[in-house]
């Protein structure tokens, strides 16, 4: 197997990769990670992580890790390889964060860690061990009570297909409290990193304005 | 609950019935993350995991095909090829026979179809597919419309439609001009990429869950391959994560793919396509290339005109047919055509096959025209707007389009006069022609466009819906029809209509997954039809069952079926009042059938091809948007600084769920006219394939001024269900304004007297260039 050379551009390494019978997250994520297509806000731990770690043969050694998700852990034994976004999705059956591109690109994958948004398909899961990650399930209260921020969306409409939903609400969550929804023109700039094909939009700012005054209060 | 509360509190309405605003009956699942789509679903044991295999050529001899080291890699357990078929390698929505599951001698475009791996995991499978030695002797590849053009390359014959004599208008007309204009495709980037999941059934049947638009249609390709009967297959699709026509006929081939491996190997298989793969495997909106010749008078009114429209359709049909026609059928927009030609061409080129994109065709005809109209302004020097108002469908007989259908429902006129006036469109155009005197680097531009789009499917067999309504014992409703619920909100205005029927509370009512097994031979989802016909095919079914239950309550009652009425949750029978659930468990007992299908076929419409004649619409959807813009003359970007809406969905089912439709819409389509660029390289190879270069709108682009209205006090004209109007399509068209609002900035650059060549999308480059060529002309001028 050959290897295009890593200063190959991202944007290329798709088409030359498949001609070359080559596919590796890594190509991806050295394009990506210098790309501008991640928020500011979002760490690159995983990505740095990802980098080192995706260069390995087919084989790769599995390790057991710890993985505390929405207050409670979980044990695994998982390839090294494996993102939190399939951790999240194939082993622990939280679907509720979606897969949109697998690529850092929409958004719909995002998750907290440590209270921070991040992009979990481009998060290693060996990553964040020991840490605390929080999905769309994990963010109701215990009693089934809705977080502002996702009663705000039914209450704006803030979706029409609600694939993008999940994620747009982790980063609104983020947005809300982490006190950058000042303006408008602030939550649009900082909801830039979810897309939503259906653009819900306009509703999306809308709800995340009324939660923000509901958080506040 | 305590009935005898319920029965003393008389409700004098149901909660949920139609024209009520109220959220998607998915919000909560939505906002929690518990709806599921079919990569949610969770996977029976053994599930395996599908990858295609992709040609790496545009145009291609395939000299060798060499799987065995595909075969060996870790995790693999089938590769699946053209030999494993045992019915038909052809997965065509018209049965054309050009759409092969896995490409065989030839590959026809990049990204095509070779082969698909089955592995253990999905990643194994992605990774198995690099593994394969495929020699190829290249072909020379047509690549674009003029490609096509020049070498007569077509994948259907060329149809025309005429009305009068167009040559001799336009030659007799006191003014005369010809041009070309260019629009680019678009890729739909549904959140959810297309997905299936097929799981093996006893007697080597299956059942598909597949994210598409049309289940009835994947049932049927996915038995063409299997070499069975329909009745063999079952396909089912809850929700999915966004369509826009992109799963409309796009989600046969995986779903193909995963039932065949899983009857081979009697495990469930999950396809779900890679985003890459997605993209340079999957159809987009079909780009034109508009040549026009048009003939007019001195306050700009067309006299004669001539199209030429040259769509690049990709390397087989699919829907291009039909979406060739309705770009003619666009090409009109609003507007009366004394004398009219309308040619059109369907190129064959070696680029993935062009698909349905919501407008279908549409929104490339009406583009042409509104450049038209821009180009007479700008050469008559008048206010482009005004052009458009004297081109207005009016009285007979100036109501009669290219087609020879009647317009008989035109509300243009008063609707382009109310945002005229409720945007103050010609006092800010008088501010922004000042404004542009003073600024030199700046320019600002504004454009009203109206939209009138046909609301049927123009293959008139189509027109037909089947709903399924049981009604149990313990009142509770089951709902079930073959619309598909793609986020356009189709489930809950269908639900509104059946409890609104019954006179039940919308929480009563189950919506229940589309499913070939319920409700079969249904159309797809599209065409904005889904609630015109859905919703009245469920009224059909719902009415059945009140029939049955009133004439049960008659006989029981001894009254006469005058004397009895479904209120709010109750029925009134002579002077009493039975809790309805009460009178449905007694029917039951009674043994009355409470189950019931529902039927509709689309009234009135008849279209004869041959002749490009007839009546393809029951009505037309109206609107009207207002656009302005700030273009940055030295870097070619713009703003969109405020848009105004006002839109037609005629007595509106749900004035929250059509709300969403026009603004997504409007948003969609401002990012295939500005931002989305599909960029194929000389090989063919799309190089525009993932989000970091392929600029779909976020957050960001929203217009910061964004002011929408549904047209009040305007019921449909026909009797559609609960006179509501269509409204999936239409809004798309509305960004045409944000287009002309562009070139209009660009046009004060030349004191609004010549036309700037701009093609579609409005890019920064484009943009720059068309500035460029714009003072070069002035120059060459002075
Ligand atoms: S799935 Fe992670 S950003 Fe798209
Ligand atoms: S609601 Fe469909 S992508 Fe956002």
């Amino acid at each position: 197997m050959k290897r295009p050379p890593t200063s190959q551009p991202t944007t290329s390494s798709g088409a030359t990769a498949r001609e070359d019978g080559v596919f590796n997250r890594r190509h991806f994520l050295v394009g990506t990670a210098t790309s501008a297509v991640l928020p500011l806000s979002f760490g690159t731990t995983g990505v740095r992580e990802a980098v080192t770690d995706a260069a390995l043969p087919t084989q790769v050694p599995s390790s057991s890790v710890a993985l505390l998700v929405n207050g409670r852990t979980h044990r695994l034994i998982l390839d090294n390889r494996t993102t939190l976004l399939d951790a999240l999705r194939e082993h622990l059956a939280l679907t509720g964060t979606k897969k949109g591109c697998d690529h850092g690109q929409c958004g719909a994958c995002t998750v907290h860690l440590d209270g921070e948004p991040i992009l979990s398909c481009l998060t290693l899961v060996a990553s964040v061990e020991g840490r605390a990650v929080t999905t769309i399930e994990g963010l109701a209260q215990a009693d089934g009570a809705l977080h502002p921020v996702q009663q705000a969306f039914i209450d704006h409409d803030a979706f029409q297909c609600g694939y993008c939903t999940p994620g747009q609400i982790m980063s609104a969550v983020a947005c809300v409290e982490g006190d950058r929804a000042g303006s408008d023109a602030e939550i649009r700039e900082y909801m830039s990193g979810n897309l939503c094909r259906c653009a819900a939009y306009p509703n999306i700012v809308a709800a995340i304005r009324a939660a923000k005054t509901e958080v506040r209060s | 609950m305590n009935l005898h509360s319920a029965a003393t509190a008389e409700p004098t309405t149901i909660r949920g019935g139609v024209h009520n605003t109220l959220a998607h009956d998915s919000a909560a699942k939505h906002a929690t993350g518990a709806a599921i789509y079919v990569d949610d679903i969770p996977e029976p044991a053994g599930t395996l995991h599908a990858a295609p295999g992709l040609s790496a050529r545009a145009r291609a001899r395939i000299k060798n095909i060499d799987l065995s080291n595909v075969r060996a890699a870790p995790g693999v357990v089938l590769v699946l090829t053209a030999a494993d078929i045992p019915g038909t390698n052809d997965v065509s929505p018209i049965g054309a026979g050009d759409d092969p599951l896995f490409a065989t001698e030839e590959v026809e475009f990049h990204g095509q179809v070779l082969f698909a791996v089955i592995a253990e995991s999905h990643e194994a499978a992605r990774r198995a597919t690099r593994l394969a030695k495929i020699e190829y002797e290249e072909l020379p590849a047509l690549l674009t419309v003029d490609d096509a053009l020049r070498t007569q390359s077509f994948v259907l014959p060329e149809h025309v439609m005429k009305r009068g004599d167009p040559v001799s208008a336009i030659t007799h007309a006191p003014h005369r001009m010809k041009g070309q204009f260019r629009l680019g495709g678009q890729e739909h980037f549904y959140l959810e990429g297309q997905a299936s999941l097929a799981v093996p059934m006893e007697d080597g049947d299956v059942l598909v869950h597949c994210s598409t638009q049309h289940p009835s249609e994947v049932q049927h390709n996915v038995a063409h391959v299997l070499g069975r009967p329909n009745n063999a297959v079952t396909v089912e699709c809850r929700r999915m994560g966004g369509g826009f026509g992109g799963k409309e006929t796009q989600g046969s081939q995986w779903a193909a793919i995963a039932a065949l491996a899983a009857v081979k190997l009697k495990r469930p298989v999950k396809c779900r396509l890679d985003r890459d793969d997605d993209m340079i495997a999957t159809g987009k909106r079909h780009d034109f290339r508009i040549d026009y010749e048009v003939g007019y008078d001195d306050q700009g009114r067309i006299l004669g005109i001539s199209f030429d429209h040259a769509a690049r359709c990709g390397y087989s049909a699919d829907l291009s047919g039909a979406i060739a026609d309705r770009a003619m059928f666009h090409a009109d927009n609003g507007y009366f055509f004394e004398a009219v030609q309308i040619r059109s061409r369907r190129c064959k080129t070696n680029t993935v096959s062009n698909t349905a994109f919501r407008g279908f065709g549409g929104p490339q005809g009406m583009l042409g025209i509104e450049e038209v109209m821009d180009a007479i302004a700008r050469e008559r020097g008048l206010d482009p707007l005004d052009v458009r108002r004297i081109n207005l469908y009016g009285d007979a007989p100036r109501n009669v389009t290219p087609y020879h259908m009647q317009v008989e429902d035109n509300i243009l006129p008063e609707l382009i006069t109310q945002i005229e006036e409720s945007s103050a469109y010609r006092r800010r155009r008088q501010e922004i022609t000042q404004w542009n005197r003073q600024n030199a680097y700046l320019k600002k531009g504004i454009a009203l466009t109206p939209v009138k789009f046909g609301i049927s499917f123009t293959t008139t067999h189509l027109n037909q819906a089947g709903a399924l309504v049981h009604v149990y014992t313990d009142g509770s409703v089951h709902l079930n029809h073959g619309g598909t619920e793609m986020g356009q909100g189709l489930f809950i205005k269908v639900a509104q209509v059946v409890a609104e029927e019954f006179q039940i509370d919308l929480d009563q009512v189950k919506i229940t997954p589309t499913n070939t097994g319920k409700v079969p031979n249904t159309s797809a989802t599209a065409a904005s039809s889904g609630s015109d016909m859905n919703g009245m095919a469920a009224q059909a079914a719902a009415r059945k069952i009140k029939q049955r239950l009133t004439e049960f309550a008659a006989e029981k009652y001894k009254v006469t079926a005058e004397d009895i009425a479904f209120l709010p949750n109750r029925v009134r029978i002579g002077n009493q009042e039975v809790p309805f659930r009460d009178l449905v468990k007694q029917a039951y007992m009674g043994r009355v059938s409470l189950s019931a299908t529902g039927y509709y076929r689309t009234p009135k419409i008849h279209y004869d091809r041959e002749t490009a004649s007839g009546r393809p619409f029951l009505y037309f959807a109206y609107g009207a948007a207002v656009s302005e813009v700030m273009i940055d003359t030295l870097t070619g970007e713009h703003t969109l600084l405020r848009v105004d809406i006002l839109h037609d969905a005629g007595k509106s089912l749900n004035p929250a769920i059509d709300l969403g439709q026009v603004e997504g819409g409007f948003i969609q389509g401002m990012g295939w006219l500005t931002s989305e660029e599909l960029w194929f390289d000389e090989q063919g190879r799309l190089r525009t394939h993932a989000p970091s270069t392929y600029k779909i709108p976020t957050c960001s682009d929203r217009p910061a001024d964004f002011r929408m209205q549904l047209l009040e006090n305007n019921p449909n004209r026909e009797e559609t269900i609960h006179r509501s109007k269509a409204v999936g399509e239409p809004p798309l068209m509305l960004a045409i304004s944000a287009f002309r609002a562009i070139s209009d900035a660009i046009a004060s650059i030349a004191n609004y007297r010549i036309l700037p060549r701009l093609d579609a999308p409005a890019t920064p480059e484009r943009v720059l260039f068309a500035i460029e060529e714009l003072q070069a002309r002035m120059e060459a001028a002075e």
